[in-house]
């Protein structure tokens, strides 16, 4: 077993975790944060996108001891309190969610996506997007949702 | 319109807990003392198994219980759909084990279950049953199932025969054959999909010594469907005694319809271990044991006159079951296909041969619509061949023999009764919109940058809402087709609707709001939707074919003309004036011609706090339930019109653009709509251009992960052109038809068409699904360079 210490969400933890755990599972199963999901083993789908030290990561990619130090970002850390964060609120607000799976890994995404195109053409979003799986949308209206979340951090940047 | 209400674009209710990572799919329930089961699967096709020994397992750390076939002696999985042979013999039923009895029949089939305290225990322990396998021969493709000298599967199911059907007049089929001036022929498969919803399976079982009560937690479509198959034909548990919860479920497209043997299993085993018992799987579990879709091959003949009026249809298929019969498998090649021949068009014979085959593969179901994207893919690809081969624009052949907009109720060869519908102007709405005059220059001008370009007709139909029970019964289904919906108004005037439709992406926490929103003048923040739990809803047959509004909104809005009867009659005692004369409007029940009305909120507060009440004629309460059985079919119909472009040297195909017009009668929130039908169209092209379950010939499954099977990404689509034209359902009272499945219906065969299109100029004929770059590649090589081929 090994111990590992992190930032989750702005909070230190420590966790007893076998080697052979995944940064997804640790976050998940011994942290009670299920908003990050998994939807395949191949590390194919990205439900399971967080944020380590800022940049998006697909969280079964890492095993937990290699986040050890990092600070994490999950889906539930993103809003600020009952204020969606401006990606989320465009995915609402422009239907970019069905049943809601794939949703925490593309919101996370996205956020990333945004902080390195201010103005993005949809072949940008579709191209970014290919880590992603939605079998819901279409992505029609992800990627209508990911440009006004991206523009609406712009205003807010 | 009210801004909450039917037609509104509201946005989601439910969008809020997704956003924020609070949803509650299965997997992320723990309940207390919860242990992990983890099952060993079959990794041949096909074997005897002369010994499964699990003692090293049960030995293992952190084992609580491994159990084999042997140890769980239960019911077998049901299948709920009996069809007749057209020799009128029942089906090959042949038993469908929870976990195997001596036989493995596909690769996944389950062995064994290890149940441990750790998910990861329980895998390691399971690498330590040993299995002595006797291999056979393996038959993965339906048509080489039914060849003498096959692989046998079951002993019940000579020569791999599940049935041999069929429906309409071969009779007057022949003559029309005989006196046709053209014949057009067309032999095409339907490549077998994998549903893939992102959410993978997942079920928690769970046993209350106490009351003696079982819970299972299970990504389901339809819980009580799972209770009534699980409680009263495998497990034998009354359904007082057993509750079925489906949480939040991430996606479904058909593939969480029906009973699985985890369900079974880990209901089963929960008071055997004293602990709750949580079974998810892992990505490529789901490929090699969710329900599959499609898989059918078929030839098909299309009689013309002179004028190119369609004389007859005639059609046999060969359909692939898989290892065993899935809950609603049976229905789906037969009464869900067939019946769906006509389409859109008068063709006034038609006749249609289906034998289904069992074969070595993971059991095939109902996927996105589920028989009708096979009927119409037959249709519109024999209609389009024609049109090619007569010289006739597929538009104007279309035209020429659509249902005119004035035969309704029209009555099709295939035993359907088409209540409603208008073909034309969804075809010359797409036409418009996908400016398909146009299209000859943009031809042109991708020619001269190298590219083939087509474009691709489809019109399509079909049947929703599958009802009515009796005529189902009639037909062999084994389960009534109604919806239940109540109504529980509570005292100070907010509302709950207990639906017993699911929801798993469609937004019914939003729509049957604005159903209530609509008709009781309530906000929507004083009406919650409940579903997926058999200890809250009354009953339900759960989600699938498009049937939520159209059967669950139906049932709902009788729960609400029960609730404004009797609304009213309390407001006549509170208002002191005849029953007769109250009216029910934005809320408030008044006296006709009088400003006098008492509020919603007031009316139900009297019914609950009785004290200036009827009582002696009326109950208190204001709690009603209803049931609705459907009167017939709803019919979806529309146009889809595909633009792709290839690249002659690699094959690749770009899909350029899309339009879709759809008839899906009354909406209630066209932003939802548009979402469904974004999403159908997404699989539809997925299907036509990139999906493909592939078997090995000794039966492995080829395409078993998300990086063999290609799943649509975002960069592969385009955005779509979705437009609708509603005609209404006649026979519900909200006039809808439902929308859900309409994309991956009509999608392929318009894919499938503009590719024809684009490479009918170098002579290649009909492609098969997916046209991959591959199979484009080779088809253009053999043709413009022969020695490469």
């Amino acid at each position: 077993m090994a111990t590992v210490t992190l930032t989750v969400n702005g909070k230190s933890v420590t966790a007893t975790v076998e080697p052979r755990t995944l940064l997804v599972q640790l976050l998940r199963e011994q942290l009670a944060l299920t908003g990050t999901h998994v939807g395949c083993d191949t590390s194919q789908c990205g439900a399971c996108v967080v944020h380590v030290n800022g940049d998006s990561v697909k969280s079964c990619t890492m095993l937990a001891v290699q986040a050890n130090g990092a600070q994490v970002t999950t889906i539930e850390g993103l809003a600020t309190g009952d204020k969606l964060h401006p990606m989320q609120e465009a995915f609402r607000e422009n239907h970019g969610l069905q049943c809601g799976f794939c949703t925490p890994g593309m919101v996370m995404s996205a956020v990333d996506f945004a902080k390195h195109h201010k103005s993005p053409t949809e072949q940008q979003i579709r191209e970014w997007l290919e880590g992603n799986i939605c079998r819901c949308t279409g992505y029609h209206n992800i990627v209508k949702a990911i440009k006004a979340g991206t523009e609406a951090m712009g205003r807010t940047a | 319109m009210s801004a909450t209400g039917i037609g509104a674009p509201v946005r989601r209710k439910e969008d809020s807990r997704f956003l924020t990572g609070r949803g509650t799919y299965t997997d992320d329930i723990n309940r207390p003392g919860q242990v992990h089961a983890f099952l060993l699967r079959s990794p041949h096709a096909h074997a005897e198994l002369r010994r499964v020994d699990t003692t090293s397992a049960k030995a293992a750390p952190g084992v609580l219980a491994v159990f084999a076939g042997a140890d769980m002696q239960v019911g077998g999985l049901p299948c709920g759909w009996l069809i007749h042979s057209k020799d009128g013999n029942p089906m090959a039923e042949p038993p469908h084990p929870v976990l195997a009895q001596g036989k493995v029949r596909h690769v996944g089939d389950p062995i064994a279950v290890v149940i441990a305290e750790t998910r990861a225990q329980a895998k390691d322990a399971a690498e330590l049953i040993v299995v002595d396998y006797q291999p056979l021969p393996a038959v993965v493709a339906g048509e080489d199932a039914l060849k003498p000298g096959a692989p046998q599967l079951h002993e019940q199911a000579k020569g791999n025969l599940c049935y041999d059907w069929h429906l309409g007049d071969k009779q007057a089929v022949d003559a029309a054959f005989a006196k046709a001036a053209h014949v057009t022929r067309l032999d095409i498969v339907n490549n077998r999909l994998v549903a893939n919803p992102m959410e993978p399976r997942a079920a928690i079982g769970e046993y209350d010594r106490a009351s003696g009560e079982y819970t299972l937690y299970t990504t389901s479509q339809n819980p009580h469907v799972i209770r009534l198959l699980m409680g009263a034909f495998v497990l034998q548990l009354p359904e007082h005694k057993l509750r079925v919860v489906a949480p939040d479920v991430g996606g479904g497209f058909g593939s969480k319809i029906y009973h699985y043997a985890e369900e079974a299993i880990v209901t089963w085993a929960a008071p055997h271990v004293g602990r709750p018992i949580k079974w998810t799987a892992e990505r490529g579990e789901s490929f090699a044991s969710d329900a599959q879709g499609r898989d059918h091959v078929t030839h098909a003949e299309l009689a013309l006159d002179k004028d190119g009026k369609f004389l007859a249809l005639r059609v046999a298929t060969i359909a692939n079951l898989g290892a065993y019969l899935s809950t609603f498998s049976t229905a789906i090649p037969t009464y869900l296909y067939g019946t769906l021949l006509a389409g859109t068009y008068t063709t006034p014979a038609v006749y249609v041969e289906v034998k289904s085959a069992f074969t070595n593969t993971v059991p095939v179901d109902a996927y996105r619509g589920a028989g009708r994207p096979e009927a119409c893919y037959v249709i519109e690809r024999i209609v389009d061949t024609a049109a090619r081969e007569l010289k006739i624009d597929p538009a104007e052949l279309r035209r020429r023999n659509f249902i005119p907009k004035d035969a309704y109720p029209y009555q099709t060869p295939v035993a359907l009764t088409y209540d409603s519908g208008d073909y034309f102007t969804t075809l010359d709405m797409a036409m418009k919109a996908a400016d398909y005059a146009g299209f000859a220059q943009r031809r042109e001008a991708a020619a001269k940058r190298g590219k083939l370009r087509g474009i691709g007709i489809a019109t399509y139909i079909e049947a929703c809402g599958i009802a009515p029970s009796a005529v189902a019964g009639a037909l062999g289904a084994r389960a009534g087709l109604y919806e239940t919906a109540e109504l529980r108004v509570h005292p100070t005037g907010s509302v709950t609707v207990f639906t017993g439709t699911h929801s798993h992406g469609q937004g019914h926490e939003t729509t049957f709001a604005q159903l209530v929103s609509d008709r009781l003048g309530l906000p929507l923040e004083m009406i919650d939707v409940v579903h997926g739990d058999t200890n809250k809803i009354p009953f339900g047959m759960g989600t699938y074919g498009s049937r939520s509004l159209p059967v669950g909104g139906s049932a709902l809005v009788k729960a609400m003309d029960k609730v404004v009867n009797k609304g009213k009659k309390i407001a006549a005692h509170l208002l002191e004036a005849a029953e007769a004369d109250i009216e029910f409007k934005d809320g408030k029940f008044s006296v006709a011609g009088t400003d006098r009305n008492v509020a919603f909120g007031q009316v139900a507060f009297a019914a609950y706090v009785p004290h200036n009440y009827p009582i002696e004629e009326l109950e208190p309460g204001l709690d009603e339930t209803a049931f609705y059985d459907p009167k017939n079919f709803t019919y979806p119909a529309g146009c889809h019109i595909a633009e792709i472009e290839i690249d002659r040297d690699t094959g690749d195909v770009a899909v350029v653009r899309f339009t879709a017009a759809d008839d899906f009668g009354r909406i209630i929130n066209p932003m939802i709509v548009e979402g469904q039908v974004h999403g159908g169209l997404a699989q539809g092209i997925g299907q036509a251009l990139y999906e493909n379950a592939v078997y090995s010939d000794d039966g492995q499954l080829v395409t078993g992960s998300f990086m063999d099977y290609c799943m649509p990404r975002a960069d592969n689509l385009p955005s779509f052109d979705v437009a609708t034209h509603a005609t209404l359902c006649t026979h519900n009272p909200l006039g809808v038809k439902g929308c859900g499945e309409a994309g991956a219906i009509g999608a392929p065969a318009a894919i499938m068409n503009a590719v024809a299109d684009a490479l009918a100029p170098l002579g290649i004929g009909s492609l098969d699904m997916p046209a991959t770059p591959e199979r484009i590649w080779r088809a253009i090589a053999a043709k413009t360079m022969p020695q490469a081929a």
